[in-house]
């Protein structure tokens, strides 16, 4: 039977309004990194906060995935949720590295 | 401390979590992902707002732009990682039938970004030539 609650679907469109908040961080993130001109240092953070960024967007996709494969969902693995939060403090301390 | 250092090592192992209790409603769980999804979006958004001051802000001295950018970034990073730490903490407590974890920490974060509140509106008003 389908969940009348729509557990999975907002579980669904929870991480999709996580990945946009990511999106948006690591935007931030590459602007700041080729602030006031292209440099090797600015190049290579901008390119790590894309590959942070597509970390994210995998883990999500996957996530969602398996949200969609069966209609009583398994819990969120740990590691899963750990490498979401991983991705989140690397590119703060991207950040931070830029700052310094 | 010594409790989330032992919960580190659940972050990593599906199994060690999956062997106490039993599964709760699936439903419980999925609320349990988005409560943890949510308080990301918050450190996301505090990572985001450290890029922010640093970007937007470049007329403001040195030291409270760095600063400012930093507590930002730290706030975010303990948030990240005190949502994953408090997802496995309520995850476990669920499976074995107890109470659901209380925490200080939102009580915390508030605080923290009155604070930050309070200096942006200090740097506005005193010190924003430097």
């Amino acid at each position: 039977m389908r969940d009348p609650g729509l557990q999975p679907e907002r579980t669904r469109l929870a991480w999709r309004r996580t990945t946009l908040a990511a999106t948006v961080a690591a935007v931030l993130a590459a602007k700041s990194a080729l602030q006031g001109g292209i440099s090797v240092t600015g190049a290579v953070v901008c390119a790590l906060c894309c590959v942070l960024w597509l970390g994210f967007l995998a883990l999500a996709h996957r996530r969602i995935q398996l949200l969609a494969a069966s209609p009583e969902p398994r819990a969120l693995a740990p590691r899963h949720a750990t490498a979401t939060v991983l991705v989140t403090v690397a590119l703060a301390v991207c950040g931070a590295g830029l700052l310094l | 401390m010594i409790e989330f250092v032992r919960n580190v090592r659940l972050w990593f192992a599906p199994e060690q979590v999956r062997r106490e209790g039993g599964t709760p409603d699936y439903r419980f769980s999925l609320a349990n992902e988005r409560t943890f999804l949510a308080w990301l979006r918050t450190a996301l958004a505090l990572v985001g707002g450290g890029f922010a001051v640093d970007q937007f802000l470049p007329d403001l001295r040195w030291g409270w732009r760095v600063g400012l950018a930093l507590a930002l970034l730290a706030a975010g990073v303990l948030c990240a990682l005190r949502a994953v730490n408090h997802w496995v903490r309520c995850e476990r407590a669920m499976r074995r039938g107890e109470d659901l974890p209380v925490s200080r920490f939102p009580a915390l974060l508030g605080l923290v970004v009155a604070l930050v509140a309070v200096a942006m509106v200090f740097v506005v008003l005193v010190g924003w030539e430097g």
